[in-house]
């Protein structure tokens, strides 16, 4: 009884601190904003004048017709022409151009017979502007076979005939080979990576200086001088920011949804249970990191040396498959591993918490492991 | 170590009667890497009584109290506080002492009356008893019209008795205050040592430390602390005692010139000016200490007159400074 008044006294105090603390009140807002903003714009920026190189065997009218197409767009600046598609691979392996255009010594006789993707668009997907930038490319068409005419106009009074004339469908002129990104990110995927990812970095952050703060103040040696217990003062700490956390996730929901058309397919529900569960080992590990800090200061120092392998080795960056499998087990043990599971199952495939649920419990196996190293580890003491 | 003084200053109460040990300490060492903080520390404490801790700063005054709350483990040594080993019984000691810490550590951003709910709960005070003594508190110690202020927005003087509130709010019977009046004016700290004796005479064991010797002064008995180690220890009276004849004060009208005379003599460990006169401390081993100043002084061609005088804490202070300097000197040169 003593102890859940004591509980409850530290948890109204931190709320007290909290709702004056100005900046942190600013950055549980600032800080998704931000993040999301810039990652989000960086991806979805509309870019154009990438250099461009084609290569282009089959020399016909039809060839020049859909180079001329494609420089129409201005998303593409062509910047040379290659011998083959061997030098254009090189040159977008040496960073000369971002888009090469393969256009085989077949492709007329492959349009007349109104195959799809006669031609190849050669991307470097390891800018992820450059990919999504290409994508309109893509989405180009070829008015139908029976098309002759060469302006913009008749191509588009062509593909309404090709409407009712199955003959003249029109037809897409790229096979798109997106190189060193097969996954092919973009913001509506990078958004439930980005919210583990923002919870991440400040929840633990948020935890360790909780504590380290008190010890920078002194009141943490009036405070462990008291009868009141370290579970108590851990759980205290830990629930208030747990509240941070779930405002957090909302404010990115929100954003995420507003600016980049990020889909809610499954339920709202199972994702704030992911998250809660993600949000209170992030917490736990903030209270380990505190035990070992001494200012804030290496708090922050702490902070990033888990934020840096979560980020590098959760999926968030890399294909997770496509990692070594040591890098991957280590991946494993990472709470953010198993939030970008479960939230991109959610948010994206519209799966549901019975469906993914087998990620909820590492992350409560690693709240239990590592609150347990926290309790062994805080010492009612200064020394 | 301890005894009881027979000779009653006017500035300090009479004493409780005596029922046991409040602290009982015995060769209390700390180091921090090659820092020894505290050396060997002996200390006794009996209930009821104002202790002091006099001592200057880095004397390892914190760090004993810190070791006595259970904060800080002993290198060495063996400390009871209210009959419990601090070692293995800390929990259990936190329940009955307070702590005033030297640097101020409640909530600046909560208020006063929330910093003291928080201690009040905190300290397991039964929600029945809180209100009442939370205003009894605030009436006592002056902080009523603050209620609502947030405390970093406090005064000094304010903050200290804010913080002795939080640290006596659930009635311990051993109290520690680390330099409690650091903060304050003479005032305030005069009133402050009202309070304590206040305190003490509810029955409440208080160990102070202060490196202000008007306050040591006050103390029942005194422990003098120096670089970590325990120096002198007593009632204040009878350390200033065991000085005995050692103290000469010099009237003149040259003080500059006998001063400079006094330093280079043999026998003489300090001199002092004091408005027009000289404040001097002899050397232990002269048999005739008026004499010695009275010969010096002859020697350089100077005229002044030489009396006896009451030796203070202030002496006891310096001879026990200067003793630890010459033997620290004597063991280099051997
Ligand atoms: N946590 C610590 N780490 C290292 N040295 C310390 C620590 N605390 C105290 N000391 C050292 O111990 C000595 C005694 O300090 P302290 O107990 O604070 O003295 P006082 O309270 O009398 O001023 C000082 O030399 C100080 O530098
Ligand atoms: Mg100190």
């Amino acid at each position: 009884m003593n102890s859940l008044r004591r509980l409850f006294a530290i948890m109204q105090k931190e709320f007290r601190q909290l709702k004056r603390d100005r900046v942190s009140f600013a950055m549980i807002v600032m800080i998704p904003l931000i993040q999301l903003t810039i990652f989000g714009y960086a991806i979805n920026t509309d870019v154009r004048h990438l250099r461009a190189a084609v290569s282009d065997e089959s020399r016909t009218d039809l060839s020049r017709e859909l180079i001329a197409m494609v420089a129409q767009t201005q998303v593409v600046d062509f910047v040379g022409t290659a011998s083959g598609p061997r030098e254009l691979e090189q040159w977008i392996k040496e960073g000369r151009v971002s888009v090469g255009i393969v256009i085989p010594f077949d492709y007329a006789r492959r349009v007349e017979r109104g195959e799809d993707q006669p031609a190849q668009l050669l991307v470097d997907g390891s800018d992820p502007i450059v990919g999504q930038a290409v994508m309109q490319l893509a989405q180009l068409r070829l008015p139908g076979v029976k098309a002759t005419a060469t302006s913009r106009n008749a191509a588009v009074e062509e593909r309404a005939t090709a409407m009712t004339s199955p003959v003249s469908r029109p037809i897409i002129p790229f096979e798109v080979r997106l190189d060193y990104n097969p996954e092919r990110i973009s913001a509506v995927s990078i958004v439930p990576g980005l919210l583990g990812v923002i919870l991440t970095m400040t929840m633990v952050l948020f935890t360790a200086v909780a504590i380290v703060r008190e010890r920078e103040r002194g009141t943490l040696e009036m405070l462990i001088t008291t009868p009141v217990r370290t579970a108590e003062l851990m759980i205290g700490k830990i629930v208030p920011c747990i509240g941070v956390g779930l405002v957090q996730i909302s404010i990115i929901l929100c954003l995420g949804v507003a600016l980049f058309h990020v889909p809610i397919r499954g339920s709202l529900v199972d994702l704030y249970i992911a998250g809660l569960a993600f949000i209170v080992a992030n917490l736990t590990m903030g209270l380990l990191n505190s035990t070992f800090a001494q200012n804030q200061f290496q708090a922050m120092q702490l902070t990033f040396f888990f934020f840096l392998p979560s980020i590098l080795l959760s999926g968030f960056m890399f294909p997770f498959d496509g990692m070594p499998v040591p890098a991957q087990w280590i991946g494993e043990l990472l709470p953010l591993t198993h939030f970008n599971r479960m939230s991109r199952g959610i948010l994206l495939r519209g799966a549901t918490l019975s469906e993914i649920g087998r990620d909820l419990w590492p992350l409560a196996a690693f709240f239990c492991v590592v609150m347990t190293a926290v309790l062994l580890r805080f010492r009612k003491r200064l020394d | 170590m301890q005894q009881n003084p027979t000779l009653q200053d006017s500035k300090t109460p009479p004493l409780q009667p005596s029922n046991g040990l409040a602290i009982e300490a015995r060769g209390l060492s700390r180091r921090f890497g090659h820092v020894v903080a505290v050396d060997a520390l002996d200390l006794t404490v009996e209930r009821g009584r104002i202790h002091g801790f006099l001592g200057p700063n880095g004397s390892g005054k914190t760090t004993t109290l810190r070791m006595l709350c259970g904060l800080l483990r002993p290198s060495a040594g063996t400390a009871k506080v209210l009959g419990m080993d601090v070692a293995h019984a800390a929990e259990a000691i936190r329940r009955q002492i307070g702590y005033m810490t030297q640097r101020f550590s409640l909530y600046e951003d909560l208020t006063v009356i929330e910093n003291l709910e928080f201690v009040a709960v905190v300290q397991g005070l039964p929600a029945k008893k809180r209100r009442v003594r939370l205003d009894e508190l605030l009436g006592r110690y002056g902080l009523k019209d603050h209620r609502r202020q947030i405390v970093g927005t406090l005064s000094g003087g304010e903050k200290q008795r804010l913080a002795l509130s939080a640290a006596v709010l659930h009635e311990p019977k051993l109290l520690f205050l680390d330099e409690p009046t650091a903060a304050v004016d003479p005032q305030n700290r005069r009133d402050f040592w009202e309070t304590l004796f206040d305190i003490s005479d509810g029955g409440t064991t208080i160990l102070v430390s202060t490196h202000y010797m008007d306050e040591a002064e006050r103390c029942h008995s005194l422990s003098i602390l120096d670089v970590g180690k325990l120096a002198a220890s007593g009632p204040p009276r009878r350390l200033a005692e065991t000085l005995g004849q050692r103290v000469v004060e010099v009237e003149t009208a040259t003080p500059r010139e006998a001063q400079t005379a006094l330093h280079r003599a043999v026998g003489v460990l300090s001199v002092a000016q004091i408005g027009t006169h000289l404040h001097i401390l002899v050397d232990e081993d002269a048999s005739d200490p008026v004499g010695v100043v009275t010969t010096a002084l002859r020697d350089a061609g100077l005229k002044g007159q030489v009396t006896s005088a009451q030796p203070g804490l202030e002496d006891v202070f310096v001879a026990v400074t200067i003793a630890r300097r010459k033997r620290e000197a004597a063991r280099s040169a051997a």
